[in-house]
């Protein structure tokens, strides 16, 4: 029986007197592509800020690679494997292309010559020789040196994956990867994280986009409220009566006969 | 030798392009110090203590003015970051005003009646001394040090989450930052001979931050341009129409704020710059 490289166990969290998680576990495989879904406000993001560490969680325990991250610095949990993109796009807005994608290195960077080597100034340098090959990899196509601010939103998607992945994770979190991207991109985006998972990287996805998260995952969990209310197959997700109640809402179901 | 004008306006130049590398670091990793004068200050007068009663030589009189003043800006970095935006701005400034107010009653200082530094510093090592400063910050903001710094300036959670102490960033870039206000001080104290409180006013915190910030503080080119034209072009303005000079100057510097509010100098400008110049030199 192999271990599983994320464990999330009975995660809960609160927002004032909100409670917008509640008792939320499951465990992700290594090399396993899982998809989040569930209704707006369902709590999806919430468990991505958890994870990261950018909310702290009230009661629960996360475990990754067997070791309990729960109270982790946030800044630490990146050097062990985690990693992860944002639903609104948090590029840093005056850098450039590269020097966005060589901020996914950071973590890599532990001693001080490394810190104080002026990458800027060479070009055959092995930050910049990676970086490079992982962008051409992933068939991003733009001018380098451009500022982020500057381009438009689906490329801009992609280069959150792409920073994501320079810190070579273990467990790969993106928040809707494909939002915005047209049907071709969103083909292309599919083959690549296929790619990815296929290297061992774990994959763990929010999306609203069924089709995508037909084409990659092969685990499914869905949040309603706060609560997880399925966990299974993407095939098995399409005919369960409680995740058609929460996306479609009970008289809904009523009307059109579904029992 | 040069001559005694172009000497003074080379002297100061070079003040004023240390102190603005000192409040750019500040700035380049998202923080605004308004308290430049403080820390200039600081450099100052431990430089003209040590020289004045200690007879130090001008080189240890001058690292302790460096150390002095990185080591306050270490120690008021702490209290300094848990505030933001505006409010810091106003935190640094209140410091500025604490230590001139601390100056002006200090017998031992000279209070209002200043101090007068022995040891003479030439304009030839203000102008060595810009240089390494200047070679220093560009090659700190073209390493991972400097990458990491604009990236707290951009978002400092998700640089958090991409594995940079960003506490230990800011207080890193506000303790240098401190150090070089205090050398641009030290090397006043030991070029101009006599120090005093007043000059180390309000007026001259809001200007350094006005080099910064009209400069740009997105790359190292930045205070270059902000401190030469801050301290040059009301030079050039003095040859022509004396009454009306800092009128012009006031008008120049509100245009270069409405076409250009990200500073002169920016990253893009820069990278666009450095194309056309490798072209022509191609030719």
């Amino acid at each position: 029986m192999a271990v599983p490289i994320l464990q999330i166990n009975c995660i809960t969290k609160f927002f004032g007197g909100l409670k917008v998680l509640e008792d939320v576990s499951f465990d992700l495989m290594p090399g396993q592509r899982f998809g989040l879904i569930g209704p707006n406000g369902a709590g999806k993001t919430t468990v991505f800020n958890l994870l990261s560490g950018v909310y702290s969680v009230d009661s629960g325990s996360v475990i990754l690679a067997n070791q309990d991250i729960t109270n982790l610095p946030i800044r630490k949990r990146i050097g062990l494997g985690l990693s992860r993109s944002f639903q609104n796009i948090r590029l840093m807005p005056h850098l450039s292309v590269l020097e966005n994608v060589m901020m996914g290195q950071h973590c890599q960077a532990n001693r001080i010559t490394e810190m104080i080597k002026p990458i800027g100034w060479t070009k055959n340098n092995r930050w910049r020789q990676r970086a490079l090959e992982t962008i051409k990899d992933a068939g991003l196509e733009v001018d380098l040196d451009s500022t982020v601010s500057e381009l438009p939103y689906g490329v801009r998607k992609k280069i959150e994956v792409v920073r994501a992945l320079m810190s070579k994770p273990s467990v790969l979190m993106l928040d809707e990867p494909a939002a915005g991207l047209n049907p071709q991109e969103t083909i292309e985006l599919a083959g690549f994280l296929r790619g990815i998972s296929d290297s061992n990287v774990t994959l763990l996805l929010v999306e609203h986009d069924m089709n995508f998260i037909h084409a990659i995952c092969e685990k499914v969990v869905v949040l309603n409220f706060g609560l997880k209310i399925f966990e299974g197959t993407p095939k098995e997700v399409n005919r369960n009566k409680a995740v058609l109640e929460a996306y479609l809402g009970t008289s809904a179901m009523e009307s059109s006969g579904v029992t | 030798m040069m001559g005694g004008y172009v000497e003074g306006i080379i002297a100061i130049l070079c003040i004023n392009l240390i102190f603005a590398y000192g409040i750019y670091l500040t700035a380049a990793s998202g923080q605004l110090n308004l308290g430049g004068a403080g820390f200039q200050a600081i450099g100052a007068y431990v430089a003209g203590v040590c020289s004045n009663y200690f007879e130090l030589p001008i080189v240890f009189s001058v690292l302790g003015g460096i150390l002095g003043a990185g080591l306050i800006g270490f120690l008021i970095s702490f209290p300094v970051l848990r505030t933001r935006g505006v409010y810091m701005v106003l935190a640094t400034f209140a410091f500025a005003l604490v230590i001139s107010g601390i100056i002006l009653n200090s017998e031992f200082l000279g209070g209002a009646t200043g101090m007068v530094v022995p040891a003479y510093a030439p304009v030839e090592v203000l102008i060595f001394s810009t240089f390494i400063i200047i070679l220093i910050v560009f090659w700190l903001m073209a390493s991972r040090v400097g990458l990491a710094m604009r990236a707290v300036h951009d978002d400092d959670v998700v640089s958090e989450i991409m594995g940079v102490n960003v506490k230990g960033i800011q207080v890193f870039s506000f303790t240098l930052g401190g150090a070089l206000a205090g050398l641009s001080g030290a090397l006043y104290a030991h070029h101009y001979s006599f120090i005093e409180a007043q000059y180390f006013n309000a007026v001259l915190s809001i200007f350094v931050l006005l080099f910064v910030l009209i400069g740009g503080t997105q790359t190292a080119w930045g205070p270059l341009f902000g401190a030469s034209f801050f301290t040059l072009v009301p030079e050039i303005l003095r040859l022509g129409d004396t009454e009306w000079r800092y009128v012009i100057f006031g008008i120049l510097i509100v245009l270069m704020m409405i076409f250009r509010p990200q500073g002169v100098v920016t990253r893009t400008f820069v990278h666009r710059a450095s194309k056309i110049f490798y072209r022509t030199a191609e030719r």
